[in-house]
């Protein structure tokens, strides 16, 4: 298309090619059903887990444990697994968050690429990779073997914690990166002192894409099964210590009635599943709400 | 508590780019003094010398004196984080900070700087509000986001933030280059108003602006890509403007080139 250079007619302003009009409508279809595929998958496992687990979404279910009911009985529930995963996530978000993102500040507020910045943001590539049963096979031989602790909650946050880690660290990293450094800058010329300025300005500015990056860690480390097995181990009753003794988990949990042949059991499974789908949503939702509630400022 | 400058022999690099050579000036208190000169001058990187923001960039390095009142500013007992309270700085755009409300923007220099008491703050507020000819077009809002405002609004309310700390200078770098010309009128109006109390020193662009505004003028220029900066000649802006003394200045003045 020369530009009505060699004296032919001015072209339009309304008229485009024809072939643009094909290209950008074929783009538009491609990016529609690239689109349409990608949920797909999400769709139809929402929809199946709903389906096929609303059937004992009911109050026993969250009220009783496995204590005494084998797979082929009806009713039964999985209080204790749920109050396992909820202690369990927690004491390794105890764990892994602070330190994940007192790491991300030192890498960006501090580390200025200096060589012990270089080996830590190594590591913690090096720990991205880490498969969850190594992590659960590591603390295994550290924790249990070594140091001849039994199982617990904790020694299976513990593994948790190892693969939580990372996640955290890259995602603080990242948010913290967005940060604009005109508003250091702002802040250091008040006289502010840098410890100040990442404290009142870098975390506040970071802190809506933080918390995301946090409850997409603790959503992965949720739905871990390997290392609860080996560190935790499966229980049928009700353990509020995570300190001492088995626990159950909900992905053990399901792990366990979706293994047995027993309709009922198999029902069990897929309710556990919709719930943990629904706990990682619901502390989705209240951690974008927290954030959203601190952001307006007021005197 | 306007304080003078005093410069000799000032040298900054960035790691191995030596930036600005040799500069030595004085800035007199309750005036202001305006940079002018092409960009990559190094003007900026001057007047960041001068409350010592230079050094917050990863391998930068400043040799020579700051004299502020007989003090060194790059004394080894000195403390930067202390010099910054005297010497306020404004970017060249706006910079509110985004988490707080107009109010807390102007009140974070002394409230990070651990101040407390609502009345005490609340005075603070407001004298710098009026101080920075922006009280009036914020006093209802004060807890809504500084960012909501305007870009000439914001960069006032910047300026009332770097008042509210009572430093005894303020640093101004291109502080109307981001903004319409009501809004440039309204800053050079407060420029005015602020030289009866603060020293100022205001990187402009614009030589006009630096007419109006400014009691003394330097003229910066560079010899070439990858040379450092030089201060080619200082005087009271009606001599730079009329009758320079170097004929550097002049061409540049007259749009010669630059
Ligand atoms: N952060 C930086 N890192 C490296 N070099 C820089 C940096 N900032 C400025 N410079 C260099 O220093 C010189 C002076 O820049 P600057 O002070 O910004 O000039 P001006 O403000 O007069 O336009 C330029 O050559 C520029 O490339
Ligand atoms: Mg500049």
């Amino acid at each position: 298309m020369s530009l009505a250079k060699h004296g032919s007619a001015p072209t339009s302003l309304t008229s485009v090619s024809m072939g643009r009009k094909v290209k950008d409508r074929l783009v538009q279809v491609l990016v529609y059903l690239a689109f349409a595929l990608a949920v797909i998958p999400l769709v139809s496992v929402l929809w199946m887990v709903i389906k096929n687990g609303i059937g004992r979404f009911d109050l026993d279910f969250f009220s009783f444990s496995q204590n005494g009911i084998g797979p082929r009985d009806a009713g039964g529930g999985a209080y204790h697994a749920i109050i396992g995963t909820l202690e369990q996530v927690l004491l390794t978000s105890v764990m892994a968050v602070p330190l994940g993102i007192l790491t991300a500040v030192y890498l960006v507020e501090y580390g200025q690429d200096r060589r012990l910045a270089r080996t830590i943001s190594f590591f913690v590539d090096v720990m991205t990779g880490i498969p969850s049963i190594v992590a659960g096979l590591f603390i295994l031989a550290f924790w249990l073997l070594l140091l001849g602790f039994s199982f617990s909650g904790f020694a299976g946050a513990l593994a948790l914690a190892i693969l939580m880690l990372p996640t955290v660290v890259r995602s603080a990293e990242e948010m913290l990166k967005l940060v604009p450094n005109e508003l250091r800058e702002a802040s250091f010329a008040l006289g502010v002192p840098r410890w100040r300025t990442v404290c009142f300005v870098v975390l506040p500015t970071a802190l809506s894409g933080i918390v995301s990056g946090v409850m997409l860690a603790v959503a992965r480390v949720m739905g871990e099964t390997a290392p609860l097995l080996l560190l935790v181990f499966v229980t049928s009753s009700i353990n509020m210590n995570p300190f001492s003794g088995p626990q159950m988990a909900l992905p053990v949990f399901i792990w366990d009635q979706a293994g047995q042949p027993n309709d009922t059991a198999i029902a069990r499974a897929w309710t556990a599943a919709l719930t943990l789908i629904l706990i990682i949503m619901a502390l989705n939702l209240t951690a974008r709400l927290i954030a959203r509630l601190r952001r307006p400022a007021s005197r | 508590m306007a304080k003078r400058i005093e410069v000799s022999g000032l040298h900054a690099y960035y790691g191995q780019v030596h930036a600005i050579e040799d500069i030595s000036m004085s800035v007199e208190p309750r005036s202001v003094t305006a940079f002018i000169g092409p960009s990559g001058c190094g003007k900026s990187t001057f007047l960041r010398t001068l409350n010592r923001m230079h050094e917050v960039i990863p391998a930068a390095r400043v040799e020579g004196k700051v004299l502020l009142d007989s003090e060194d500013l790059y004394g080894s007992e000195v403390d930067p984080v202390a010099v910054r309270r005297v010497v306020g700085m404004v970017f060249q755009r706006p910079n509110p900070f985004p988490t707080m409300s107009i109010y807390d923007n102007v009140a974070a220099g002394l409230k990070l700087n651990g101040m407390r008491g609502k009345s005490r703050l609340d005075e603070v507020v407001e004298r710098s509000l009026r101080g920075a000819n922006l009280w009036n077009e914020v006093k209802d809002r004060l807890n809504r986001p500084g960012a909501g405002l305007s870009g000439g609004q914001q960069q006032r309310l910047c300026i009332a933030r770097a008042i509210a700390v009572e430093p005894q200078v303020l640093l101004m770098d291109e502080p109307c280059s981001a903004l319409d010309p009501i809004s440039t009128l309204a800053i050079e109006d407060l420029i005015a108003k602020l030289k009866e109390h603060y020293t100022i020193v205001i990187v402009t662009h614009n030589m006009q602006q630096a007419a109006r505004v400014s009691d003394r003028t330097a003229f910066f220029n560079i010899a070439g890509t990858g040379q450092p900066g030089r201060l080619i000649e200082v005087d009271d802006t009606s001599k730079i403007f009329t009758n320079p003394v170097e004929k550097a200045t002049e061409d540049y003045i007259t749009g010669r080139f630059g």
